[in-house]
């Protein structure tokens, strides 16, 4: 999977200041992530995934240290994110969830209009799209955050932990949806989670996060090739030594970080 | 097969009856809602006839409603509900409009919202109509006055919600329109509007009970007509019917109001 480099985080660091004791929350983390290459970033709660990816999404600044995006092309915007559950705007209807960031951007009416009738029907949202999220189950208001950040057909794609909060069933159908849809894109996607099955049937490549500070203890390349089925995933021998080499990494972490 | 069938609806029958059992015990409560007002007069009416009420000061319901009757037919009752009705849509205009927006300010911008708020506070406890003296010097004895003083009873509730409204909204979404570049004029018409508007139309609901509670105060002291004029000029008068209608004439335009206000808010939030 050699391509050209399209993120590029360079000696990246971030403390929290606090007045009974600043943390480092990320030290000196510096990767770089391929254009069209998905990449999970796995590690415990608390590691500052999550910080890392605000500061890609531009919500945070970090302290020292910066990163590059790769612009292909000017009228595109440099990420779009996929948040957790509640990132779904309540008083917005599905279809004006989906079409929120081509709205922002203030794009011509038909152009939005087709954009956002094609991911809602690339998600199975189109019998829904009248309908305000509450009337919507945890897996399609998690569709209406996918089909949104797809739609804005940003430079890269940040998802935090967007499938955390639903059961084990929908997750599995919609981590092979999102694998769907970003085949035809081939968008970059830095996603963050902490299971490992979900990182290991989405991922090229896994970053695993220790904790306090956080920084990247491994990288792993998952050579599986695609489409990938999470039963395939779950028969492989192969498959089953990565997980317990990510998961011995993993308890590590954890352990050290009860200490 | 068959026997599977017969159990169904078996199953079917017992949800049915427990249905109809709550049902029945629903439409029980309902009618319990009907009756407790419709007791309470008949029980006031019999008690002012019998005398263990005291009829001048409990005049029974029966006498009421013929004075209200009389009132409509003299047009008496046309002029100090449209004086007040008047002063009190105004009134609650003039408090609501500066209440929403300040409100908002002061949710969007903290330097905003840590000088007005100090200034909200101190002024929040004191009631207006305490000020009334004052009012009455300023504005006169005429409407503006009372459109002043509900005004200044309204702002508050609406100034303080508005603003916690716009603080309340969940922290994500403001993420999510910093991560969708919106614009500052969208920021504010899709994201702080909207999601501010429960909590405000909670204080708009406050304010305008406030309105009717203030109205007829107002118009006690110096006011030559008005619902409030008519409860305390027919109180001084001891005319206690017509004082009586007076008071159930407020509290027929609060229920009024409120319904009124309710239906807007299931209109303007779809989505809650």
């Amino acid at each position: 999977m050699e391509g050209k480099p399209k993120i590029t985080v360079d000696g990246l660091m971030k403390a929290f200041y606090k007045k009974q004791g600043s943390v480092i929350a990320l030290e000196d983390i510096s990767l770089t992530i391929n254009e069209g290459e998905f990449v999970c970033l796995v590690g415990p709660s608390g590691c500052g995934k999550t910080t890392l990816l605000r500061i890609l999404a531009g919500l945070e600044h970090p302290s020292v240290g910066s990163f590059t995006i790769e612009t292909e092309n000017e009228d595109r915007p440099l990420q779009s994110m996929v948040f957790q559950e509640r990132g779904v705007i309540p008083w917005l209807t599905v279809r004006e969830n989906v079409a929120f960031g081509l709205k922002m951007r203030k794009l011509p009416k038909d152009f939005v209009e087709e954009r956002t009738n094609y991911y809602l029907k690339k998600t199975g949202l189109e019998r829904f799209s009248s309908l305000y999220p509450k009337e919507l189950s945890g897996g399609m208001k998690q569709r209406v955050s996918i089909a949104r950040a797809f739609a804005n057909d940003p430079e890269i794609l940040l998802m935090d932990e967007p499938f955390g909060a639903l059961d084990e069933q929908n997750r599995f159908i919609l981590q092979e949806e999102l694998l769907n849809i970003w085949a035809e894109t081939k968008k970059t996607v830095l996603f963050i989670t902490h299971s490992i099955d979900e990182a290991l049937l989405l991922s090229d490549r896994i970053l695993l996060m220790g904790a306090q500070p956080g920084k990247i203890i491994a990288e792993i390349s998952i050579d599986k090739p695609r489409p990938r089925k999470i039963e395939d995933i779950r028969k492989d021998p192969e498959m089953a030594a990565v997980f317990l080499e990510i998961w011995h990494h993993l308890q590590e972490e954890v352990l050290k970080s009860r200490e | 097969m068959n026997n599977q069938q017969l159990a169904r609806d078996e199953s079917f029958e017992v949800e049915q009856r427990e249905w109809k059992r709550r049902q029945r015990k629903e439409r029980g409560k309902q009618l319990l809602t009907i009756v407790s007002p419709v007791f309470l007069l008949l029980l006031w009416e019999v008690m002012s006839r019998t005398g263990i009420l005291d009829i001048r000061f409990f005049p029974p319901p029966s006498r009421i409603v013929q004075t209200f009757y009389e009132m409509i037919m003299s047009g008496m009752m046309a002029k100090h509900v449209g004086v007040s009705l008047y002063r009190i849509f105004i009134g609650f205009l003039a408090g609501v409009i500066p209440g929403v927006i300040i409100g908002l300010l002061m949710g969007l911008y903290s330097p905003i919202r840590h000088f007005v708020q100090p200034i909200v506070m101190a002024l929040m406890p004191i009631p207006t109509l305490a000020l009334l003296p004052i009012i009455i010097i300023l504005f006169g004895i005429g409407d503006l006055s009372k459109v002043v003083t509900i005004a200044g009873s309204v702002f508050f509730p609406v100034v303080i919600n508005t603003a916690a409204g716009v603080l309340n909204i969940d922290k994500i979404y403001l993420d999510v329109a910093n991560n969708y570049q919106t614009s500052r004029w969208n920021f504010f018409f899709k994201i702080a509007l909207p999601g501010s508007l429960p909590v405000m139309l909670e204080g708009i609901q406050m304010g305008q009970a406030i309105a009717l509670l203030t109205i007829v105060a107002a118009e006690m002291m110096g006011a030559t007509s008005g619902i409030g004029y008519l409860i305390w000029t027919s109180y001084k008068a001891f005319l206690l019917p017509e004082m009586y209608v007076g008071l159930i004439l407020i509290s027929f335009f609060g229920y009024l109001f409120s319904i009124f206000l309710r239906a807007l808010q299931n209109k303007l939030l779809p989505w809650r």
